[in-house]
Order: C-alpha cells, then sequence, then structure tokens
C-alpha cells in the first residue's frame, strides 16, 4: 500500500487534503488511489443537502455538524459551489457558515469547485466521498451548488437526500414539475419565520399528497426550519434518524446503494470511452474535416458521424 | 484537467472591514483562481487549519485593526509547526511601511497597502505560483 493511503486510513488530515487535490486535478495515480481505498470504504453515512442558491444550505450543514458532534460523531463537509464559465474561477464561499467548526477536529471541510461538471456537484466529488469514507469519518454531508431543477446527481450519491427549500419561489405548479423536487426524501423549508413559509408547506403537502394518494404512510416528511435562529434543527435530526431507520428495515439503503455503483460504473464507463474518442477525433483533427465536409461538401450529417464512430470501434478493437 | 490554484482569503483580527479582502477574493476568482473565502474574525489556528483542509497554494491575510505584527507571523508559525510551510503567505491591509520588513521577514512574503492595483496581487501569485505546484 503507498505511503498515502496509509496515512489516508490513518485519518492524517494532510494527507487527506492533499488526495482530494489529487483526484480534482486528475493527477497520475489517482485511479491506483481510489481502488486502494475502496475496500476501506462503505462505512460512512452520507447525507446530500440540497436546494436553490440562498435557501440557507450551509447554514443548515452548520447545524447539523453541530448536533452530530453532540453525539460524539465525526463529520466531513464537501461543499460544492460553481466556477466560473468564463474565467475557471469559483468563489467558494459554503464554509464560511460553518468556520465555527474550523479548529474541531472532528470536523473536516473541503470546499470544492464545480469545475465545468453540471449536475449541481464537481466531477471529483465521488472520489473525495470515498476518501472521506476510508479516513473513516462516521457522517459525510455534502451540499451540492444551488441548484435549479435539474441537477440532481446528489441522488445517485447519498444515502438520504435533504431538500431544502425557502418561501416565495413560485407556485404550486413549480413544486409540480419533474427534477429536484422529485428527488428529496426529506423536505425541509427553512427560513420558517418568513411570510409565505405555511403557504409553502401547503403546496409541497398537496404536491406529495398527489405522488402519495395511495400509501400516505410512505409520504416524505417535511419539516420547518430557522437554520439562523437554530429552530427545528432537532426535528430534523429525529426525523433524519427514523427515515434511515425506515430505509435500512426496508431494504431500500441497500438498493439505494447497489444503484449509485451500477450509476458511477456507467459514469466513469462513458467518461472514459468518451475521452477515448475524443483523444481519437483529436489527434486525426477529425472535427475540422467534418464541419468542412458538413458545410462545403454538403455531406449527410449522421451518416459521416455514424462512419466515424464505425472507425473508432475498428481502431479500438485492432489495439 | 489542468492544475488549479487554490487561494485562502482570511480575515484574523477583531476589526469587521472586510471589504477589501472581498474585493480582493472577487478578483481574483475573476483572475481564474479558486478562492476560499472564511469571513471576518478568524483565529489564527483556525485559518491555519482552513488552510491545511483546503489545500491551498496561498493565503492572503487582511487586517485593518493593527494587529499584523502579532497576528501575521502567528500563522505563519502555526503553518510551519504543522509541515504546511509550502503555502505561500502574502498580506494587505492599512499597513505601515516600516513594519513590511519585519513581516517580510517572519515569513509573509508580500504586503499589499491601500491603493495596490490587483494587477499586482495577480502578478506575485503568476511569479510564485511554479514553487506550489504539486
Amino acid at each position: 500500500m503507498t505511503e498515502l493511503a496509509q496515512k489516508i486510513l490513518a485519518g492524517n488530515t494532510r494527507s487527506i487534503a492533499r488526495a482530494i487535490s489529487h483526484v480534482e486535478n486528475d493527477r497520475e495515480g489517482r485511479e491506483a488511489l481510489i481502488d486502494e481505498l475502496y475496500p476501506h470504504c462503505g462505512k460512512a453515512i452520507v447525507w446530500g443537502i440540497t436546494g436553490p442558491p440562498g435557501a440557507g444550505k450551509s447554514s443548515l450543514v452548520d447545524r447539523l455538524i453541530e448536533r452530530l458532534r453532540t453525539r460524539g460523531k465525526s463529520v466531513a463537509v464537501i461543499a460544492v459551489d460553481p466556477s466560473s464559465p468564463f474565467t475557471g474561477g469559483a468563489l467558494l464561499g459554503d464554509r464560511l457558515r460553518m468556520q465555527k467548526h474550523a479548529v474541531d477536529d472532528g470536523v473536516f471541510i473541503r470546499s470544492m469547485a464545480s469545475r465545468g461538471h453540471l449536475g449541481g456537484l464537481a466531477g471529483a466529488t465521488a472520489d473525495a466521498l470515498r476518501i472521506f469514507d476510508a479516513a473513516g469519518f462516521d457522517y459525510i454531508l455534502v451540499e451540492t451548488i444551488g441548484v435549479g431543477q435539474t441537477e440532481i446527481e446528489i441522488m445517485g450519491l447519498s444515502d438520504i437526500v435533504l431538500l431544502v427549500l425557502v418561501p416565495g419561489a413560485g407556485d404550486e405548479i413549480q413544486a409540480l414539475k419533474a427534477g429536484v423536487m422529485e428527488i428529496g426524501d426529506i423536505f425541509i423549508i427553512n427560513k420558517r419565520d418568513l411570510d409565505g413559509a405555511d403557504k409553502l408547506r401547503v403546496q409541497v403537502e398537496y404536491v406529495l399528497g398527489i405522488k402519495f394518494a395511495e400509501q400516505s404512510d410512505q409520504m416524505n416528511p417535511i419539516l420547518m426550519t430557522s437554520a439562523i435562529n437554530d429552530e427545528g434543527v432537532d426535528d430534523l435530526m429525529d426525523s433524519i434518524g427514523e427515515y434511515v431507520e425506515r430505509m435500512k428495515a426496508s431494504g431500500k439503503l441497500a438498493n439505494r446503494r447497489e444503484q449509485r455503483l451500477q450509476d458511477e460504473i456507467k459514469t466513469i464507463l462513458s467518461a472514459k470511452i468518451f475521452a477515448a474518442f475524443h483523444d481519437f477525433m483529436q489527434m486525426n483533427g477529425e472535427i475540422d474535416t467534418l464541419v468542412q465536409e458538413i458545410v462545403h461538401d454538403k455531406q449527410k450529417p449522421y451518416a459521416l458521424i455514424n462512419a466515424k464512430i464505425d472507425g473508432f470501434i475498428k481502431e479500438m478493437h485492432t489495439k | 484537467m489542468t492544475e488549479k490554484i487554490r487561494i485562502l482569503v482570511a480575515k484574523p483580527g477583531l476589526d469587521g472591514h472586510d471589504r477589501g479582502a472581498k474585493y480582493v477574493a472577487r478578483a481574483l476568482k475573476d483572475a481564474g483562481y479558486e478562492v476560499i473565502y472564511t469571513g471576518i474574525r478568524q483565529t489564527p489556528e483556525a485559518i491555519v487549519k482552513t488552510a491545511i483542509q483546503e489545500d491551498v497554494n496561498f493565503v492572503g491575510l487582511s487586517l485593518l485593526s493593527g494587529a499584523h505584527n502579532e497576528l501575521f507571523p502567528r500563522i505563519a508559525e502555526l503553518l510551519r509547526k504543522e509541515g504546511a510551510d509550502d503555502v505561500i503567505l502574502f498580506g494587505g491591509g492599512v499597513i505601515p511601511e516600516d513594519d513590511i520588513p519585519f513581516l517580510k521577514a517572519k515569513g509573509i512574503e508580500a504586503i499589499f497597502t491601500p491603493g495596490t492595483p490587483i494587477r499586482k496581487v495577480i502578478d506575485f501569485i503568476e511569479a510564485n505560483k511554479q514553487r506550489v505546484s504539486r
């Protein structure tokens, strides 16, 4: 086993931090490192926290860390913020709300920039999660970027998804739509002291009521909190605890973890195939040629592209 | 994928004047770096822990209360103690010219006083980023 992997397993802060940079920057040895750590993974409980920008996700995470620490649990946090599509820069400000835990040895907070990855997370979030898991953290809290309607990747990465909503973001039609509203395990209406909080609760109840009309006992819990004022957080903790127990008992948790692995394998496979195809096209300057052929020589685009892919597959065979 | 430079912008000390720190954080983001901003009134211990967890290449300190001769060297010392002395420290704020040689001797490699164009900070990072590439 490499020295780095050994130090991660021993929980060494510096090594964990360095390893996350390794996977973020896709440095040499990334895959070997994760393979080394993998047998030591699977013990941590992963909570995903998602919701629109400014809903109070980071402030809520701050409270959740507090509660988990009181119970003697160690906590790792991965907080994702967006990278600029123009400069590639990022302002990572989530941990500002959690800084009171900065000197607590049982808490490790890592900010990640999305680096062009869509879906609400960073491309390396899954690997960072494994590093924390192998390092022995009891809980890993993953906070997504502020999401809109389609950034649902968190679902494939966490044992339970906490969807944080705030009043004032539209009528119940918004809540009926597909996407983010469908991935919450626990619905949290934060800033419950604001006008419209009760109305939002009714809307969410209405939407979930339609979904669970036949099995109302299965309905997702809806909690009202004010993270800033530390209200409703204990009820939320109880609710999460019960929900996870229910998932364990029904086998849903095991299913979800298996599904997660399936999704991940598919993602890695397609990324690798894409990269290989990209190299193949780059090498021969093929994209320019394709454009030329379509625009100037009036070739049929799909026929051309299919021919290219056939060529790629043949070349892969001969390798 | 190319290596990203990560910079922690931190405010030690008790003053609440964070406009400068926020301006620098924002400008460095616009220059293409990943900037972690942690807000006001951070202890040296919190700053050092954050720098290590975030695995940053640079730490920029902003302080306007006059405690720089105390707090900046303390942060440099803690970084050394944690074996993180490969992190490059720079600072800014209301800092008298006379104090700058002392701070540099203590390991704060550059001090940017009020009125410094942001370009100078970026040039400093560009000139030194090779040293912190991993």
